[in-house]
Formats: C-alpha cells, structure tokens, sequence
C-alpha cells in the first residue's frame, strides 16, 4: 500500500491504495466523484477522461499513485457555481448534445482542453478532436454542434 | 476488468531504474506512459510480478539535438512530438507520423519508448523510425548498447532488449532539408490500429534523379518492414508515375502480412502497395518542389 495526495478540482484527497488501483477507481471511489465513468477499461471509449496537470488522460490507463503530487481536473469542477453550468457544458445542454449522458464528461474533459488550444475550431477540426471519445446515442452531430455553439460564446 | 496485484517501484534516476532491472529481471516490466501495457494489465493479458515506472526520470523526457542529430529520451511523449516546431520542420517525418498515434489523450500520457518497447508491427512509430535509420540507446549494468532499428526490432512484441536492459534515448540522423517525406496509413477509423501504411523520405538529385529513398511499411510483417527492393529501384533514375508504380508493385514483394477479420492478406497486401504509390507520390512532389 502507498500514501497518496492528489489534488482533484483544486482539493487535496489523500488515500493508502494499491499501486494497482486505477486512477479512475480513485476518483471515483475515494474521492466520491462518480462523474468519471469507465467505459472500456482500455483506452478505447473516452468516458474515463481526466485532466491531468490540464492535458486530457484516460484515468483507465494509470495507477492512482501515479498521481501523487499532481493536479486532476474531472467533470464535478467545470461549472463556476451550483446555479452555474460551464459554457460548454451550458451549450451541450442547449443543443441536446447528449442523451444518456454517460459519454459526456470524458468529451467535456476532452473539448475543454481543445477549445483551450484551438478557441476557433472548423467542424471538421471538432470531428477529429472527438475521435477519441465513443458516443453510442447522438451521431455526434449535435456535440459538434454544441462545442462550436460553446466556442463561439468563450470567445 | 482491473490489472493482477504487482509490487511498485518509481526510481528518480536512471541508474535506480537499471539497478532495479538488474535485481528483479524477467520479474518486472518498464511502465513508460502505459498505454499499451496498462490495457493489457487490465484485461489481464500482462501479469507482470513487478512494475518498474520510469515516469519519475526526469532526464529520460528530454529532446535534444547534437551535432544535427535528434535525440529523444525515451520518455519524451507523443504529444511533445506532435506539438515541436522544430521536429516538424527538421524530421517532418516524425511529426507526420505520430498524429496518426492512437488519439490525443494517448498521445499526451503516450511515449516514444514505449511505442518501441512495445513493438507493434501496426505502430507508426517504429515504422518512420525506420525508415529513418534511427538509432536505440540501451543502458543496463552490464554497459550501453547501441541498435539500429533491425537489431532492437525481432518480431510481434518482441525487441531484442534484453530484461535488465532499459531503452533510454532513440538517436534520429540529421536529415537533408531537400528531401521529400510522406507518412500514408489506412485504419478504418483515425486513432484504430491501421491495415496498412508506409513511410516515405526521398532525396531528388538536381536533374530529378533519386539520389537516396527510404520505404518502409507498417502492418506488413511480424516487424517493421523496408521494402528494400523498391529502394534499389528507384536510387538514380527518374522518378516518374512509372517507377512510382513499379517500385510499388516491388514492396509488396513476397510479403506475409496477416489475415484477420479485418482483411485477408491479398487484401493487405494490395492496400499495402496502394499506400507505398501513395506515400511516394506525396514525398516525391514535396522533393520535387524542394529541389527547385
């Protein structure tokens, strides 16, 4: 077992884990944010999605204590308030860029960070930088939608 | 599912990380940005006794460049590669290479290294690396070695490093800022294992004749493959849509790339020598123009 302290949407949690424990399942389970969800478990799907130190990761494919020190951004810390979504995650509400929902923080993880390095995206640029994230309700047309709905308002 | 118990070990240097090996051998793996062994972990297809992370060796994510050479720690990752000015203007072909690596995500945990260590015949990586004449900087207590790209790479999954050895550094030769390079792949989806690809540098001598050519192939073999054949077809004479064609048609010479669900090997082999007239076609016109 390790001691571990990874600062997850700008608090400290700490935990003994296994050197084996996905980063997700600590997210998750001893963070208690649930937002992150496993999909594939082998870096295929894109729900796992986290920011580590602000670049998208799958928290499938590393061991929590390989966070140790280091600053993870999910899902539960995109909206500015309990009143207050995210623009992104305000115009993916807009254009019924989801359905069940359970693709959509690892998107959101992943759009942020891309509206970031790329704040004028062409459709097609949003199609490849979705590529990396399975969504089996919409067709994707409406996240594409909602994404450059987003960009145009972060502007 | 989730990965078999293993003991950990994070050592902050290189000479920690080869005692490790040295100690535990055959016991334990490297873990560089796992994004090929922790899938594997995780299905339990790996169910290494012992982890070695190298993710905390500073020196080891390093690029530089001596005496014109690249030099990338083996821990540099994907997206480092992706997003350097200077590899994109001096070693096109890396850069060209690596956006087809997997998707963002796996490219910012992803790392050189692993990508060789891995081997995987249908990796991008070791095929431009090839077609490079890179060279592998390996360190284990025993002393360093230094590899071309068909000593490290033996078959599927397999280099010839040896347990207690650790690649630390991949050395790519300067390369003439005439040459023409093309990277060509297709998989059925951007970022899905491709079915065929080949990698293009190609040097035009002022009268247009090819004064030197790599072609290599990815997908095509148990490891990377040069399609030496080609090259010799096409060193010193005009590189016209004929010789294109017929250097193509060389390539793919008694290849045995194998047959699946997704294609049979007729099938790979003609998608193969598509990708090769491809690739040279693009690399060609790109010489061409920086020739002039």
């Amino acid at each position: 077992m390790r001691k571990i302290a990874v600062q997850i949407n700008g608090r400290v949690v700490e935990g003994e884990v296994e050197p084996r424990l996905l980063l997700g399942d600590f997210i998750r389970d001893n963070a208690g944010l649930t937002g992150t969800h496993f999909g594939c478990e082998h870096g295929v799907c894109g729900a796992c999605t986290v920011q580590l130190d602000g670049e998208p990761v799958r928290s499938c494919l590393m061991f929590a204590v390989q966070a140790h020190g280091r600053r993870i951004a999910t899902v539960e810390g995109m909206a500015p308030s309990a009143t207050e979504l995210h623009p992104l995650q305000q115009a993916f509400h807009e254009s019924h860029a989801l359905q069940c929902g359970f693709c959509t923080p690892g998107i959101l993880m992943t759009m942020e960070a891309f509206l970031r390095a790329e704040p004028d995206p062409s459709p097609e640029r949003i199609r490849a930088a979705l590529a990396g994230n399975l969504c089996r309700c919409t067709g994707y047309q409406n996240i594409v939608t909602g994404v450059r709905l987003a960009a145009d308002r972060m502007k | 599912m989730k990965p078999a118990p293993f003991d950990y070990d994070d050592p902050r240097s290189v000479d920690e990380a080869i005692g490790l090996l040295a100690r535990y051998g055959d016991e334990c793996k490297v873990l560089a940005g796992g994004q090929s062994l922790v899938p594997l972990m995780n299905f339990r297809l790996a169910r290494p006794g012992r982890l070695v992370d190298i993710n905390g060796i500073e020196s080891l994510g390093q690029v530089k460049v001596e005496n014109g050479r690249l030099l990338l720690g083996a821990m540099v990752r994907h997206a480092q590669v992706e997003r350097s000015n200077d590899i994109a203007a001096r070693w096109p072909l890396l850069h060209d290479a690596i956006v087809w690596v997997g998707h963002s995500q796996i490219r910012n945990r992803g790392t050189v290294g692993g990508s060789v260590a891995h081997a995987d015949p249908a990796a991008e990586l070791p095929c431009a690396l090839a077609a490079l004449d890179a060279k592998f900087h390996v360190l284990s207590r025993r002393g360093p070695r230094v590899l071309r790209w068909d000593q490290i790479f033996v078959s599927e999954f397999t280099t010839s490093l040896a347990p207690d050895e650790l690649l630390t550094a991949i050395e790519v030769p300067p390369q003439d800022p005439s040459t023409g390079v093309a990277f060509v792949e297709f998989a059925r989806r951007h970022g899905d294992f491709a079915l065929g690809g080949a990698a293009v540098s190609i040097t035009l001598a002022r009268n247009g004749t090819c004064s030197d050519v790599a072609v290599a192939l990815l997908s095509a073999g148990p490891r990377p493959v040069r399609a030496e054949e080609a090259e010799r077809r096409l060193k010193g004479g005009q590189v016209d849509e004929a010789a294109i064609k017929q250097a193509s048609a060389a390539a793919v010479q008694g290849l045995h790339p194998t047959s699946d669900l997704h294609g049979s090997r007729e099938y790979r082999v003609k998608l193969l020598q598509v990708m090769t007239e491809r690739a040279l076609t693009k690399a060609v016109h790109l010489a061409t123009r920086r020739a002039a």
